[in-house]
């Protein structure tokens, strides 16, 4: 076995250096100010579909030890620099999810993640398309870019309304597909259904030389987004989407402690419920959100993903100097 | 009985599911950022050669069949059945056609291939990952070009087609990955 050589071509080693460098002149330009979060926390996120890995902090002369997370993303720590009035940030980071490993996932990946003061989710997401066309003069590629919102995206390639179709219409629509075995996966739980349908149905038809900007995601997951004012089945979210993958997720930031409490402990009760590990939510945050976060707009943007695409690699570990299994 | 949980998934993994056994030909992991992880996963069934799709739920186990596979020595075909030998034992055995399937464009007498035993039948061939086979047939070369963008179709000795560069005239060897049916290189 020769895994103690990197697999990674010099080619993609500049493309990475040089897509970091483009990035950091573009906030540069735009006084957004570079911070560091730690990696290692001691909260974690509660969301029930993300895992993080465990750490132990070992106290010197003591024999009590404390639990760590390395981070699933940088978003809670930087909201709470927000909330202290430094005013737009952004991160170049490391981010660590537990059992993600795939074509597209590496369990320890790099994310780009900024927070917009006074952005509502259309100003970023013009910002999102000036950043990109610059990356992309950077390569010297050329896409195209369009913006659509879920449930139109949804009834273009699904023929069904997100939120009005039945779950029987939902799931006649994967067995018409081919998917005879998704109500194992799925249940009954339309949340599920709808991320299976997408994933399976439309984002492999999106086109591969546009990036896609898909906003107004159904509330059932809302996560950390604030709900669409004028119809609350919807919340403030955008997903980037390039060449068949999910490249990016934003929000116009949730800023309610109380709303973010309650979402907090509902993923806790259904972490329970499947007999997940139940971690401690980040009560920094929450006090952090009294303090009072202003408002604003935050996207993360998978780096990996995105060299991916820039240096035409048709695998994630083809990007990483050296990916998980030889790490 | 021996199971293996989605997270071991990979190419040429060998799993029984509904009573027959089949290999995983592609495997990917779906993980929508913000929803439930699972695998997408295409298998052969190696009885009857259907490819199918299914997904599994992250973390799911299924049952591995009992297959083995073998390194076997090709001999010949008698136009039915396809012949290979173990090189040790002198063993041989006789594969059908649904059996040898698409590794029969790349089989040349001699060359070792692995075949699939499932009680003690074959029920799938796999070619070497890399084949050098002689081209019959492709149109001239065109000289000077030596950039192969786009390239031309040849056909091997063993019936197999392949897009070739623009530069490789017939009765040249080439070196062909049977993984993906893709010329590799000239075989001086």
């Amino acid at each position: 076995m020769t895994d103690y050589v990197s697999t990674c071509s010099r080619e993609v080693l500049l493309g990475r250096a040089r897509l970091y460098a483009v990035i950091r002149a573009f906030f540069d330009d735009r006084s957004v100010l570079e911070v560091e979060t730690p990696l290692l926390s001691h909260r974690t996120v509660t969301d029930p579909m993300l895992a993080a890995f465990e750490s132990r902090y070992q106290a010197a002369g003591n024999s009590q030890d404390s639990l760590l997370y390395l981070q699933t993303s940088p978003e809670f720590a930087m909201k709470r620099l927000l909330a202290s009035g430094v005013g737009s940030i952004f991160q170049i980071t490391k981010a660590f999810r537990n059992g993600e490993i795939g074509r597209y996932h590496n369990p320890e990946f790099t994310l780009l993640e900024w927070y917009r003061v006074g952005f509502n989710l259309e100003e970023l997401q013009n910002e999102v398309e000036v950043l990109f066309g610059q990356i992309l003069e950077a390569f010297n590629l050329r896409f195209t870019v369009a913006r659509t919102t879920y449930s139109e995206i949804f009834e273009q390639y699904v023929r069904l309304h997100p939120l009005e179709a039945s779950l029987d219409a939902l799931k006649a629509r994967a067995e018409e597909s081919g998917f005879h075995d998704a109500q194992a996966l799925c249940g009954d739980n339309r949340a599920h259904w709808l991320d299976f349908l997408f994933s399976c149905l439309i984002q492999p038809k999106l086109p591969s030389d546009c990036l896609m900007m898909v906003s107004r995601y159904p509330g059932l997951l809302p996560s950390l987004a604030r709900k669409v004012q004028d119809d609350e089945r919807w919340v403030e979210r955008v997903e980037l989407f390039l060449g068949g993958m999910e490249l990016g997720n934003g929000f116009y930031e949730l800023t309610d402690p109380v709303e973010q409490e309650q979402r907090f402990l509902q993923d806790l009760a259904v972490r329970k419920r499947e007999g997940l590990i139940s971690p401690v939510m980040d009560d920094r945050l929450i006090k952090a959100l009294r303090l009072g976060l202003p408002d604003c707009s935050g996207i993360a943007i998978g780096l990996d993903r995105l060299l991916m695409i820039l240096t035409r690699s048709s695998r994630v570990e083809d990007v990483l100097a050296f990916p998980f299994l030889r790490a | 009985m021996a199971t293996v949980s989605t997270s071991e998934f990979k190419g040429g993994l060998k799993l029984m599911m509904d009573g027959d056994p089949y290999t995983i030909l592609e495997n990917e992991f779906v993980k929508p950022g913000k929803g439930q992880a699972f695998n997408r996963v295409k298998l052969r069934n190696l009885k009857s050669g259907r490819v199918i799709e299914r997904t599994f739920k992250s973390g799911d186990t299924v049952e591995t069949a009992d297959v083995v596979d073998t390194d076997m020595q090709y001999l010949y075909s008698d136009g039915e059945m396809w012949h290979f030998m173990v090189s040790e034992t002198f063993e041989q055995y006789a594969a059908d056609e649904a059996a040898v399937a698409d590794a029969k464009k790349w089989l040349k007498e001699q060359d070792e291939c692995q075949v699939t035993l499932y009680n003690g039948v074959p029920i799938a061939v796999t070619p070497p990952n890399f084949v050098e086979l002689k081209i019959v047939e492709t149109d001239p070369g065109v000289r000077g070009d030596t950039s192969g963008g786009g390239g031309k179709p040849a056909t091997l000795e063993t019936g197999a087609v392949v897009r070739v560069p623009l530069f490789i005239s017939t009765d040249e060897i080439i070196k062909v990955d049977t993984r993906t049916g893709e010329y590799v290189s000239r075989v001086k």
